[in-house]
């Protein structure tokens, strides 16, 4: 099916999201839509998926102008959407999430239960896509889940099919069936819009980039006339360093050690087992691995913000399993949670009052229960002068300042002050290239200043560029700890849970392994 | 269909690069601040709707109006003027009988003589709006940490209990007795405010019920107290109190005949100091983070548990001063039901002032200007109280939905929806 968008714009108050889009996708092509947060990507297949209304411009299938009051009407006319958040009803079969909308009935109403598996069984033979029908959703893993949800859209005749950043929940090797999926469904002449900000996989799978920014078309081009370093510069602006710079680690003293960690989630499964490592200054420990598989907890465990089942940590040669998390920051950790939004910042405050949430009750910003005000507005000035915050005014409210920025702040909270370990978690989610750029090169600082750091991440080119050395996670455990220099393939096997001697625990291509452990 | 889809809400928009516009002229800026919604702008408006509303009651409710709105097509001029003259007397009432008649304060100037008629009703404004600010300033404090403190109306007893008691106990020279019995107000409500902020603390027990809950305690305990020893008046079969000391009594500011008293500086040293509190005190900024992002309090090191059982004290010793304002300052002796709707009426209080002490205060105002001149109205037009009443409810329920006035006078732009005024019940 061919898909054209004419001059789509769409504007909220003052913010023009879309500014007179044209995009076309042919027939059996990958299109891929490239483009930071906040280019209007997501805006823009609302659109397309009748979620929202267009100001003014036109949407074309197979040269026929369509408008979509809502999704329904958009699934009739053969349009398919696999959300980065899966749509599935998580304790219902694949069959029965597959029929869920368009149930197949007998007489009475009954559900035709035979239909639908049939349907599951035509279409996973038709395209590759091998999945159980009678498996129950929440026990499958993320890849499969995801090809439950790409089914899903098959069974309703899509003719284009629209994937929302597919891959930010996928091992590497989940990616490259992802890829192979995507490649047959093009060959059997559906199109597919890839929307992604990852650049490699936009070279490996697209037929045809789009590149957006603030709203408007930057250009199209093919993976075959560009590099990533062009795309990047499209997509920014300017143009970025795509490789962090770090001389090689000299490290020192041990400064934390984790011994036999082990954390329980509140239904009593374990979901960190027995995990030990330790991390010297001047290093950086990558945990990588696919998310869910316990980094959250092990980031919660080093703060202070989750009991632990078992298990020491030391920090300086101090036990500090039973601290709380005042203790340790004033102890000089320095913590950059995975949610920004929901644990590193009060957005409803200014960007002052952010810039020492930490620290707002210790001189200089406060002295006997009172805050020191023209202190904290001073500081804060220098902090966003020194990291580089784009905001009008340190009384701004943080909800008012992009991803990048609001990330700026918290980096630049707990790294203005000594540190001597720096937990960060996923500290460049979500961030456009520019703002990851910065990030890697503060934390990189921030080693050669002789901290040590931990990073977890679910990025394996973020921990490919910064860690020092790479423990990589599955199921609550640390497969192996490894070298950078072993490259992609074997890390990501083991986050696959596959180790050297293939006694792993699960295997990339088993489509049916229980889920690990969230 | 999709709810993932429309995320744009939650991702913040692209850096507002500071974009450094030419400054705008006055009368622009004024033509904005008209039209854009701000909070001076939806309070004005939802004062203007309730006696807007007011007025169309007072049509519909009196007969006099209603019998000449049915000449309509014949004497046209006399329904208007009727409907004109009726509503306008009752709002001039209003006016008057809240902060005085400008004829009688021009006389009182001019001869110095009448002072005390002039000043009434505004000293019966502050008296009545003393006890309500206090209490709400503690409202809205808990509001302000994410607490939604109901138990306004047992902490206010408590506190009166307790002031009571030193009142009528002891009898040290007024110096030491006026603050000894403020001492005891705050102590007293703080003691009730901490058994729900404890109960939350360690296991989790939702405020609202809590406070709920201890309110009938505090009540029934009260009635308890006024029928034994020692607070039962002696030689009593009713539940009424012993009358405290005149030691005990908070003195009258302005002379004998105006029953304004030190109460008001009391409520003013409140509106500071909860101001002081929240705007430079860092343990109000603990309350501020963990009110509006609980999550982000733990990470930074902030102790939630601490935070809300010093809350729930704070907001119940406010609760209790504003018993003992009222028992000290006016009523001298507890009854049953004591306080009234005032444990309440400060939760109304705190939300038309959208939690800040300032408003707080301004609400404070208009809630008891629209009680007292809501008497005077009914004295002298008839018109009932609940006329008050309703106006009250009406201009507190715009005020508590911003959205609705932005939809009804089509202002542009809601930055008002921000302030947050309190988390569900799931918190």
């Amino acid at each position: 099916m061919k898909l054209e968008l004419t001059g789509i714009t769409k504007t909220f108050g003052s913010l023009v999201a879309d500014d007179d889009v044209d995009l076309t996708v042919e027939p059996g092509e990958i299109h891929a839509l490239l483009g930071e947060n906040g280019a209007g990507k997501t805006t823009l297949m609302n659109v397309l998926f009748g979620l929202m209304h267009p100001d003014s411009g036109e949407v074309a299938l197979d040269g026929e102008n369509v408008h979509f009051a809502d999704p329904g009407e958009a699934v009739r006319h053969g349009i398919g959407m696999v959300h980065q958040h899966f749509m599935l009803v998580p304790v219902f079969t694949v069959a029965e999430n597959v029929a869920l909308g368009f149930e197949p009935t007998r007489h009475f109403g009954l559900l035709d239960r035979r239909q639908a598996r049939a349907e599951v069984h035509r279409i996973s033979e038709e395209f590759g896509l091998e999945v159980d029908p009678d498996a129950v959703v929440e026990e499958l893993p993320v890849g499969v889940q995801q090809r439950v949800e790409i089914l899903k859209a098959l069974s309703r005749d899509a003719q284009l099919l629209i994937l929302d950043e597919p891959t930010s929940v996928l091992t590497p090797q989940e990616t490259e069936g992802l890829f192979a999926i995507m490649r047959s469904l093009a060959a059997s002449g559906r199109s597919l819009l890839f929307i992604t900000h990852k650049l490699k996989e936009v070279l490996a799978v697209a037929d045809r980039i789009t590149v957006m920014r603030l709203g408007a078309v930057i250009g199209t081009t093919t993976p075959q006339a560009t590099t990533e370093a062009e795309l990047a510069t499209m997509m920014v602006g300017r143009s970025v360093e795509l490789v962090v710079h770090k001389e090689t680690a000299h490290p020192g003293d041990v400064v934390l050690t984790v011994d036999d960690l082990t954390v329980e989630d509140p239904r009593g499964l374990t979901v960190v087992d027995h995990i030990s490592f330790d991390v010297r200054a001047g290093e950086i420990l990558a945990l990588a691995g696919v998310q869910g598989n316990g980094q959250t907890e092990i980031e919660e465990a080093l703060c202070g913000l989750v009991e632990l089942a078992s298990g020491r940590v030391t920090f300086l040669g101090r036990d500090i399993t039973g601290a709380s998390p005042k203790l340790r920051l004033r102890a000089g950790m320095a913590h950059i949670p995975e949610d920004r939004v929901r644990d590193g910042l009060v957005v409803s405050m200014t960007v002052a009052d952010n810039l020492i949430l930490d620290v707002f009750d210790v001189a200089p910003h406060a002295r006997f229960g009172a805050r020191n005000l023209g202190e904290v507005r001073r500081s804060g000035e220098e902090n966003m002068r020194d990291f580089d915050i784009r905001a009008s005014s340190v009384d701004m409210l943080v909800s008012t300042l992009s991803g990048g920025n609001q990330q700026k702040v918290i980096v630049a909270r707990e790294l203005s002050r000594p540190t001597t370990l720096l937990v960060a978690a996923q500290p460049t989610r979500g961030l456009d290239v520019g703002s990851i750029e910065y990030v890697h090169k503060r934390i990189v600082e921030e080693r050669d200043r002789g901290a040590a750091v931990v990073i977890i991440s679910s990025e394996l080119d973020e921990v490919l560029a910064l860690g020092d050395r790479i423990a990589v996670i599955y199921r609550g455990r640390i497969m192996d700890i490894v070298d950078p220099g072993v490259g992609r393939e074997q890390i990501g096997l083991l986050m696959a849970g596959v180790t050297e001697d293939g006694a792993g625990s699960g295997s990339p291509v088993a489509a049916l392994a229980p889920e690990p452990p969230r | 269909m999709s709810d993932t889809g429309i995320t744009l809400g939650a991702v913040a928009p692209p850096a507002g690069e500071a974009a450094a516009a030419p400054a705008p002229s006055r009368w622009s800026r004024f033509f904005h601040w008209m039209v854009e919604a701000n909070v001076v702008m939806v309070t004005a408006l939802a004062i203007f709707s309730g006696l807007f509303v007011g007025a169309i009651l007072i049509i519909v409710t009196q007969a006099n109006v209603l019998h000449a709105w049915s000449e309509l097509f014949s004497h046209p001029g006399t329904t208007a003027s009727v409907t004109f003259f009726t509503v306008g007397d009752a709002y001039r009432d209003l006016f008057t009988g809240s902060l005085g008649d400008p004829f009688v304060i021009g006389h009182a100037i001019r001869t110095g003589q009448g002072w005390t008629a002039a000043l009434t009703p505004i000293s019966e404004t502050l008296l009545y709006a003393s006890p309500l600010c206090v209490a709400g300033l503690g409202v809205g404090l808990g509001f302000r940490t994410g607490m939604f403190n109901i138990g306004g109306q047992g902490q206010l007893i408590a506190g009166a209990m307790a002031a009571s008691y030193v009142g009528f106990e002891v009898n040290p020279p007024a110096i030491i007795h006026v603050p000894l019995c403020i001492l005891a107000g705050f102590v007293g409500g703080s003691l009730a405010g901490f058994i729900p902020g404890f109960l939350k603390a360690r296991t989790g027990a939702h405020e609202v019920i809590v406070t709920i809950m201890l309110n009938y305690v505090f009540l029934n305990l009260l009635v308890l107290a006024l029928t034994t020893q020692p607070f039962q008046l002696p030689n009593q079969q009713n539940a009424v109190g012993r009358t405290i000391f005149p030691s005990a009594q908070l003195p009258r500011i302005f002379g004998h005949n105006l029953r304004v008293n030190v109460g008001v500086l009391v409520a003013i040293a409140a509106a500071l100091g909860v101001s002081w509190l929240l705007r430079r005190g860092t343990l109000g900024f603990g309350f501020r983070v963990v009110g509006a992002n609980p999550d982000a309090a733990r990470v930074a090191g902030i102790k939630i548990s601490r935070a809300t059982i010093l809350v729930l004290v704070i907001s119940g010793g406010l609760a209790g001063l504003a018993g003992m304002i009222s028992l000290c300052g006016s009523d001298y002796f507890l009854s049953s039901g004591y306080g009234g709707t005032v444990g309440f009426d400060c939760i109304t209080v705190a939300l038309l002032g959208r939690n800040r002490p300032i408003g707080i205060v301004l609400g404070s105002l208009l809630f008891a200007a629209l009680n007292v001149g809501g008497r005077s109205m009914q004295a002298s037009t008839g018109i009932p109280l609940d006329l008050a009443s309703v106006i009250q409810a009406i201009i507190v329920f715009f005020v508590a939905t911003p959205g609705l006035v932005n939809e009804v006078y089509r202002l542009r732009g809601m930055n008002v929806g921000q302030g947050l005024l309190t988390r569900g019940w799931a918190a």
